[in-house]
């Protein structure tokens, strides 16, 4: 059963020096309790997906085809008013940089309470749902009256996660939760972020860049370049079974600890997006590249169940 | 307990604000002026419409700052003079200050075509010498202190659109806006909860210069017999009387309007410093 399905999703930055695709064709589908990664390098559209999911793409920002469709109803076709009751409760954001994803001047109660009360809860109840999921994030029910400068990065995120998760969404999507903070408080969040998902049932978007990382903890990965799905699977099959070579120069561009050679790296830079390579759009940094790579943009195949690849070549490479 | 601590905090900042030289200085000539305005029919010794003495009396025991050349008391007509002074400012300034603040709100958070158009008459009224303005727009209303404040009012407000527009643009681009926006916060709760905090601080430096300026631009007005009708007493009417008697010798009617506006503008400009100072670190 599908909680939010994503259909054929494009979304262009109609910028002073040209248009940025920085979404190109992108579809998926979440189920209840799953948790997707997307991954991909910066530029590649992974957070203005992430943004577009809850139609709130920044100016020169649009979303121009395409739809998200969340228990049925097509989430961009909905007035603001409508889909400002669904951001927050029924779909939650966590942002990258805790250090700025609080308002400075407002006690941590305040911003907290400001957000229950908008989303309809009662006045008297407020109080205790805010002790209840800052504990639930493992704070100390103090906090609540602190000002976020005085707070670690790790705390701001879990009052972020806290906020996120405070009435129960349907899904959550993490954007970078974890890239502003060391390696000690990312396993804290991340092990927290694998908790919520237990307890609340709640199906999670993982935004990230670090392949490892959704290796390690998500149920299903979809590799983004440059705006478009390169490889989207289930993490079983994509980990035994990388078909597109972009995946596997991701993973060959991980360290390993029983390696004695330097991880190998992609040699070139992501594309410039105002002005996309023709055909399919990593050729230029694809080993693997013939002419027909060159000139025409590889279809998303379906290599076996649910395992879809955006690659010329896969039926010849193994 | 957490009152007492509030409070207790609240007095500490201000200490903080009061052990700032400028604003104390700044704020002791401006309350000056105030209670002078409000307790004018105690302080002043005469009427200030009445002619108490012989005309032109130098300054005396009798007439502090000498008389004019209608016989009147100069110090009575000075302190009486703030009242309208301080009126014509208040309104004016408020009026700029709203009407400035809010259309930079508004326009800086929304953006595009409404901005546009409002960014280019803000611009226009900016780019015209701000004393021609007030001036023309005097005249056209007709003379009279509440038309006056208006012409005030309506230079000014750019100054405040400008400053709210381009902070509201830095900070709409903060990550605790777009925090709120997904947390389904509404746009106008947004705006008035967690922009328009944060401009409050600079908007308080430009009020308080901004005051400075709008009494220079009400003294050129009333020079030029734009609000009061006489014999009200008003700090630059008197001024414009005063300059036929100064190279006579007679320089009491003169210099005491004018110092009275300088001293209330120095004072605002004292405030707006020592604002600026406490908000800026780098300044401290």
């Amino acid at each position: 059963m599908e909680i939010l399905l994503v259909n054929d999703l494009w979304v262009k930055y109609f910028t002073l020096s040209g248009v940025v695709s920085a979404v190109s064709g992108v579809s998926f589908k979440l189920r209840r309790g799953e948790m997707l990664a997307i991954v991909g390098e910066s530029g590649s559209g992974k957070s203005t997906l992430g943004l577009a999911l809850l139609n709130m793409v920044p100016k020169p920002g649009r979303i121009i085809r395409g739809e998200v469709v969340f228990n049925g109803v097509d989430i961009l076709k909905l007035d603001p008013r409508e889909i400002r009751k669904i951001r927050g409760s029924r779909i939650s954001v966590v942002f990258q940089d805790p250090f700025t994803t609080l308002d400075p001047l407002r006690r941590i109660v305040d911003q907290f309470e400001e957000f229950l009360i908008e989303h309809g809860v009662e006045k008297v109840k407020v109080r205790t749902i805010v002790r209840e999921y800052l504990e639930a994030v493992g704070l100390s029910e103090r906090i609540m009256y602190s000002y976020p400068h005085q707070l670690s990065g790790g705390q701001k995120q879990r009052v972020s996660i806290a906020m996120a998760i405070a009435l129960n969404p349907e899904v959550i999507i993490a954007d970078e939760p974890t890239t502003a903070l060391d390696v000690v408080v990312q396993k804290q969040i991340m092990d927290l972020i694998d908790s919520i998902k237990e307890k609340y049932k709640s199906s999670i978007i993982l935004i990230t860049h670090d392949l490892a990382l959704a290796l390690e903890r998500a149920d299903t990965i979809m590799v983004m370049y440059g705006g478009y799905v390169m490889e989207y699977a289930e993490k079983s099959e994509l980990f035994s079974n990388m078909r597109h070579p972009y995946t596997r120069a991701l993973f060959e561009a991980l360290p390993r600890v029983l390696q004695r050679d330097l991880p190998r790296s992609l040699p070139g830079y992501p594309p410039d997006l105002r002005n996309p390579p023709p055909g399919c759009i990593f050729h230029p940094r694809c080993e693997f590249a013939v002419e027909k790579c060159k000139r025409e943009l590889p279809p998303l195949i379906e290599v076996s169940r649910n395992h879809f690849v955006s690659c010329h070549r896969v039926g010849e490479l193994l | 307990m957490s009152r007492t601590r509030r409070s207790l905090r609240l007095l500490l900042r201000l200490i903080v604000v009061f052990k700032n030289i400028y604003i104390l200085s700044g704020l002791i000539i401006v309350l000056l002026f105030v209670f002078m305005a409000i307790l004018a029919d105690i302080i002043s010794p005469y009427s200030p419409v009445e002619a108490v003495g012989l005309p032109l009396q130098p300054p005396s025991r009798l007439y502090l700052m000498g008389t004019d050349n209608l016989g009147r008391d100069v110090f009575s007509r000075i302190i009486y003079g703030s009242r309208i002074m301080l009126m014509i400012v208040a309104i004016a300034v408020a009026m700029s200050g709203a009407i400035g603040t809010v259309l930079g709100l508004i326009s800086g958070y929304l953006g595009g075509l409404l901005d546009r158009i409002l960014s280019f008459i803000m611009d226009s009224i900016y780019a015209f010498p701000s004393l021609v303005l007030a001036i023309a727009l005097s005249v056209a209303l007709g003379p009279s202190p509440i038309n006056a404040a208006i012409a005030i009012a309506v230079v000014y407000v750019p100054t405040y659109f400008r400053m709210v527009r381009g902070q509201v643009l830095s900070i709409k681009s903060e990550t605790y806006i777009e925090m709120a926006k997904a947390l389904g916060i509404p746009s106008t709760r947004i705006v008035l909860k967690h922009i328009l905090p944060h401009v409050t601080r600079t908007l308080m430096v430009v009020f308080s210069m901004n005051s400075a300026d709008a009494i220079l631009t009400e003294a050129a007005l009333s020079f030029m017999g734009l609000t009061v009708q006489p014999p009200t007493p008003d700090w630059g009417f008197d001024l414009y009387k005063g300059r036929g008697f100064v190279l006579a010798g007679m320089w009491w009617i003169m210099l005491f309007p004018g110092l009275s506006i300088t001293l209330l503008a120095v004072g605002f400009a004292l405030i707006s410093e020592g604002v600026s100072t406490l908000i800026s670190p780098q300044k401290r």
